[in-house]
């Protein structure tokens, strides 16, 4: 309301001014420019004509709606994982025990160290004839044969799944842990002088109040893994025949390893499509959450 | 007491935790005994994990068959610092404006900010390399640091805002009814009051720009000499042979600085880690 009576006060824009300049610049114009190209039959070739819905129609006639199933199927998977494991590994890094800061020290290294190279060191134990999972795996006498886990499309799949879940469980503990620790102590001990067990508390009281955490964190670690290219690019390429071939990967392909810029474009149309849908949940949840919040208090 | 645990509680525990830790912690292990092993035990069959005649020899070996490690490892470190200052640079202002002030349109632009979160760099490529092309960026550091910081930026936003909105407003009242400036204000009052905040924003977008180094250097740049880690030792990756213990060694002498830096400052990067996922 005072703004409506006082002159408009430009020094906050003003402060706005360089995260905006760089963020139109790299993000917003692109995404603009991006819708552009998929209708056009961009390329290597200078010159690029409005070809209309083509390079949509195109890329439907070419097994997309897989590629969007498998897209989903790979991250629903891989988030599930996250945070199964992640809950477990935060109730038990919450655990009063001697070491466990130590412990919490130790979870973090896949998150810190350059992604790319905590693939490299995978793919090494990904190896059939010399890698370390295959190798164990027969002297537990678990399998046969050596397993190149990386050149068939199931365990190629998983395989991608797994590396990617290592990677992404860290934050997601540690995130969870934080949430864990801001359960009311009072609460639990309220629970404790009832009588009710370890178990029981982590259940019903410890369980519930983080669920808003759990949330949240799902839907964020869904957006970043919907996102995940290096992982898949560095041990597969998308490979064998599609079986890791992401939206993302696929988008790769086509666009920068095939030059079609125009049939890539649109690709990348349908990612931000999906991506705006996840945002909107997003923003849908902590809306609802601030305001569940509030109404408790 | 609630927090005395019967032994097979403790077993329990400490069980779960091993499995936890072996999970996260294998591959760096059996990273550390491949840097050990010469070449032929490598590749030995079956597969054991301690080998005859260890040693450390790749250690050495690896700086001829990866001359440039070191500016791999310099690029890397200069790549992340300057998407620290870059990102600091804007995010600064950007957050002191929307934690202070009231103005049209503030809210559809936090959300707007916090949307590009969502976005990878990766669908955004083809006309990122227009962009980096038409303002002659290719085959530059800059190529490699603009992407970076303009993803950045909204984390450190969102970080810092709610940072500053919990510095008291009646300081800087004190200070423009003394008659300074706002952008003095900023500079001498906020500042030096929201160091703390700062350094974990800091923090967390080197450990975020360190991490992500591998799609943009790939596509934007062609030089091998200002290749950042990832990407120089991804060239070696590729080919028939990979000398798989020196690349184990260089990679993980590589990571060794930024683990280092991670043991000393944990505490800093785990908070501005958890405090970036968390809605305030």
């Amino acid at each position: 309301m005072a703004a409506n009576v006082k002159k408009t006060d430009y020094f906050p824009y003003l402060l706005l001014v360089p995260a905006l300049i760089v963020t139109l610049l790299i993000v917003a114009w692109p995404v603009v420019e991006t819708i552009r190209l998929s209708f056009t039959d961009a390329s290597l070739k200078l010159t690029e004509n409005y070809v209309g819905l083509e390079n949509y129609e195109k890329m439907f006639a070419r097994k997309f709606p897989e590629t969007i199933f498998r897209t989903f199927y790979w991250m629903g998977v891989s988030v599930s994982l996250k945070m199964i494991i992640g809950i477990a590994g935060a109730a038990l890094l919450n655990a009063a025990v001697p070491g466990r800061n130590l412990f919490r020290v130790l979870v973090m290294p896949p998150w810190i160290v350059p992604i790319a190279i905590g693939v490299f060191i995978w793919s090494w134990m990904y190896n059939g004839q010399f890698g370390m999972i295959s190798g164990l795996l027969q002297r537990f006498g678990l399998i046969a044969e050596p397993m190149e886990f990386l050149a068939f499309r199931n365990s190629a799949f998983f395989s991608t799944i797994v590396t990617d879940v290592w990677i992404g469980t860290p934050l997601v503990t540690i995130y969870l842990l934080a949430a864990m620790q801001g359960v009311r102590p009072d609460l639990l001990e309220a629970a404790w002088v009832d009588g009710a067990g370890r178990f029981y508390r982590f259940r019903r009281i410890t369980l519930p109040l983080i669920m808003p955490a759990v949330a949240t964190m799902s839907l964020l670690s869904a957006i970043w893994t919907f996102n995940s290219f290096d992982i898949i690019w560095i041990l597969t390429e998308g490979g064998p025949r599609d079986a890791t071939t992401t939206m993302i990967i696929d988008t790769y392909k086509t666009a920068i390893s095939r030059f079609k810029y125009g049939e890539g474009s649109a690709r990348a149309v349908m990612i931000v499509l999906f991506l705006t849908l996840f945002a909107g949940f997003y923003f849908l949840m902590i809306s609802r959450i601030a305001k569940k919040e509030v109404g408790n208090d | 007491m609630i927090n005395k645990y019967r032994w097979w509680e403790l077993v329990l525990i400490y069980c779960g935790m091993a499995v936890f830790l072996t999970f996260i912690l294998a591959p760096f292990l059996e990273a550390f005994m491949v840097s050990l092993r010469p070449i032929t035990s490598i590749f030995s069959i079956p597969y054991r994990f301690i080998t005859d005649e260890m040693s450390f020899e790749s250690y050495f070996s690896m700086w001829s068959s990866v001359p440039l490690l070191w500016l791999y490892m310099f690029n890397s470190f200069m790549i992340a610092a300057a998407v620290t200052f870059f990102a600091l640079m804007a995010v600064i202002p950007a957050a002191y404006a929307f934690a202070r002030f009231e103005f049209k349109g503030r809210d559809g632009m936090l959300t707007a900010f916090l949307a590009i979160n969502m976005v990878s760099g990766a669908v955004l490529l083809i006309p990122l390399y227009k962009v980096m092309q038409q303002m002659g960026l290719l085959n530059t550091y800059f190529a490699m640091i603009t992407p970076g910081v303009a993803f950045s930026i909204p984390t450190g936003i969102w970080l810092l805002r709610s940072y500053l909105m919990k510095i008291p407003k009646e300081l800087e009242e004190a200070a423009w009814a003394d008659g300074a400036s706002r952008l003095y204000t900023l500079r001498r009052v906020i500042l030096p009051i929201a160091m703390p905040g700062i350094v974990v924003v800091a923090i967390a977008t080197f450990i975020g720009a360190y991490a992500q180094q591998f799609l943009f250097a790939l596509t934007f740049n062609s030089v091998n000499e200002l290749n950042p880690l990832p990407v120089g030792l991804f060239q070696f990756f590729g080919r028939q042979t990979v000398v798989w213990n020196e690349l184990m060694a260089a990679s993980l002498v590589g990571i060794l600085p930024v683990l280092i830096v991670y043991i000393f400052l944990q505490k800093y990067i785990v908070s501005g880690l958890t405090a970036g996922a968390l809605k305030e």
